[in-house]
């Protein structure tokens, strides 16, 4: 088994404020995904979601507003998954929901310390 | 009017756990042995006297003098072992002239908890601990334990006795944890109770007054540690809440001929609402705090489950609370369930592509639940995957379970 990350990326948005209703119409199909996933114990770190705001750090003490200053899309998120090739990761992620808010999926494999 | 023949054994089961655990708290887990003994000859000696004088009006106070008068006994007589245990209460006890043993309800509740750290250690494997656990703390005797394990005294005196030599050798003490390792140490004690409640719950023992006991033993001991302040963390009350909720259909889960039946066949009449009531006092005590453990969710789709309405919101619940405890920790029995909640809450369809991701092949439990999905969706299939499950099957209990939904296909 080797492991992956998952990158979750959208384009960024200033959508108003959700209310908890949205929030939960929202986040159904990703508490599905996951729980699909961990039901095919694929999880190895459920990883985290991530806020619009931020800021970017770079040489010479330029420090940037909000990650998207250059970048039209964001990170939303990430989650570590476990599978034997690349290519079941990529087949594990095509039921990623960000994909249908138009958004995607990069598929990374994680380089083993002792390897 | 009670005979001492059925009082005895009454006894045995509430008493002999709580004098061998304040003499074994005294003398040291090494000196285990002796106090058994103790406890053993004291309910010996009741027998013989009882029989011929009949019971003595406190018999309860009776057998405490008795267990207190043969242990002094013990130590004058055994010079060498006296030494030694004299020195284990000095150390213990500074202010101690005399030897006291003390039989108070206080000090009976704080030995058994003791002693369930003792026992609940991962030094030794999970049987031996609830083996132990069922002997020490439960006063079983070691045709009971072996009837639970569907094995012989044989096999089980010899895991036990294996099982306090290991423990022995690691130098356990009968004590309380440091305050900083009480959560860390609770976690092994939940897992052992979890584990006994589930050997009765689950026991393929044909033997159900039994397997209730182990059922009940379980909440007792969980009970003891939610009654400590010091161990009354959220996670002991989220598995007591799990418990007294499946507990709750204890009288609905099997018919006359002690077959079992499934939850959604059972008799809601014969759920018990005020261990469900209880289930709910403590799931609420287990939200205080910020701790949040595999029983929480466990305990929150038992919760539901005792709803006998069985609309969809009730199984989406359920199915999101099965998402959050796969990703706390992984268990086919998990991923199983919360399949079954995705066809209640979304269909058999989705459920069908779910399930057949799951991949596992060697679990009749597997095929059972594709067979339940494909019935009235495709039959045939639906038949093909009882007969896999039919013949990984192994106890006549599924066999038979997995025989009726074939029938009903059929």
């Amino acid at each position: 088994m080797k492991e992956f990350i998952l990158l979750f990326r959208n384009a960024s948005s200033n959508a108003p404020q959700l209310t908890p209703e949205q929030m939960k119409e929202i986040s159904k199909p990703w508490q599905d995904w996951m729980g699909s996933l961990a039901a095919q114990n694929k999880i190895v770190n459920i990883g985290a979601r991530l806020a619009n705001e931020g800021a970017t750090v770079k040489p010479e003490d330029v420090v940037t507003d909000g990650p998207y200053a250059e970048i039209k899309e964001i990170l939303l998120g990430f989650t570590i998954i476990k599978a034997d090739t690349l290519e079941e990761a990529i087949e594990l992620s095509k039921g990623c929901p960000v994909l249908a808010m138009g958004g995607n999926v990069e598929v990374r494999p994680i380089v083993q310390m002792n390897s | 009017m009670q005979t001492g023949k059925q009082l005895i054994p009454h006894l045995f089961r509430t008493e002999y756990s709580k004098i061998t655990a304040v003499l074994a708290r005294l003398f040291g887990f090494e000196h285990i042995e002796i106090a058994e003994d103790i406890a053993s000859d004291t309910f010996l000696l009741a027998a013989e006297t009882w029989g011929i004088k009949g019971i003595p009006e406190n018999p309860v106070a009776w057998l405490y003098t008795v267990a207190k008068n043969r242990a002094k006994d013990h130590l004058k007589h055994n010079a060498i072992f006296s030494d030694k245990v004299v020195i284990h209460i000095q150390k213990t006890n500074t202010e101690l002239h005399e030897l006291e043993i003390d039989l108070s309800p206080q000090n009976i509740v704080d030995s058994q908890l003791q002693m369930m750290f003792a026992i609940c250690n991962p030094a030794i494997n999970t049987e031996a601990q609830i083996g132990l656990s069922l002997r020490i703390l439960c006063g079983f005797g070691i045709e009971e334990i072996a009837d639970a394990f569907l094995s012989n005294k044989e096999t089980i005196n010899k895991r036990l006795f294996r099982a306090k030599e290991k423990l022995r050798k690691e130098k356990v003490k009968i004590e309380f944890p440091k305050p900083s390792e009480i959560n860390y140490r609770v976690q092994a004690v939940l897992t052992t109770l979890y584990l006994l409640f589930n050997e009765g719950y689950y026991s393929l023992s044909q033997n159900s007054t039994l397997r209730k006991d182990l059922c009940f033993e379980a909440m007792r001991l969980n009970f003891l540690l939610v009654e400590n302040k010091s161990t009354n963390i959220p996670s002991a009350n989220a598995l007591l809440s799990l418990m007294c909720f499946h507990a709750s259909r204890f009288e609905a889960r099997t018919n006359t001929n002690g077959e079992i039946v499934l939850y959604e066949d059972q008799d809601t009449s014969l759920w018990d609402n005020e261990l469900i009531t209880q289930g709910e006092f403590y799931l609420n005590k287990a939200a205080e705090g910020n701790e949040i453990s595999k029983y929480h969710f466990e305990a929150a789709i038992a919760y539901w489950h005792t709803k006998k309405n069985n609309n969809p919101d009730k199984w989406e619940n359920i199915l999101q609370l099965y998402n959050k405890l796969l990703l706390i920790e992984y268990s086919p029995i998990a991923a199983l369930n919360r399949t079954y909640a995705l066809a209640r809450a979304n269909g058999k369809p989705i459920a069908i592509k779910e399930a057949e991701k799951l991949k596992l092949d060697n679990n009749h439990l597997y095929y059972s639940l594709l067979g339940y999905l494909y019935t009235d969706v495709d039959n045939e299939k639906a038949l093909a995957h009882l007969k896999t499950a039919l013949s990984l099957a192994k106890s006549k209990t599924d066999k038979e379970m997995i025989m009726k939904s074939i029938d009903k296909i059929r």
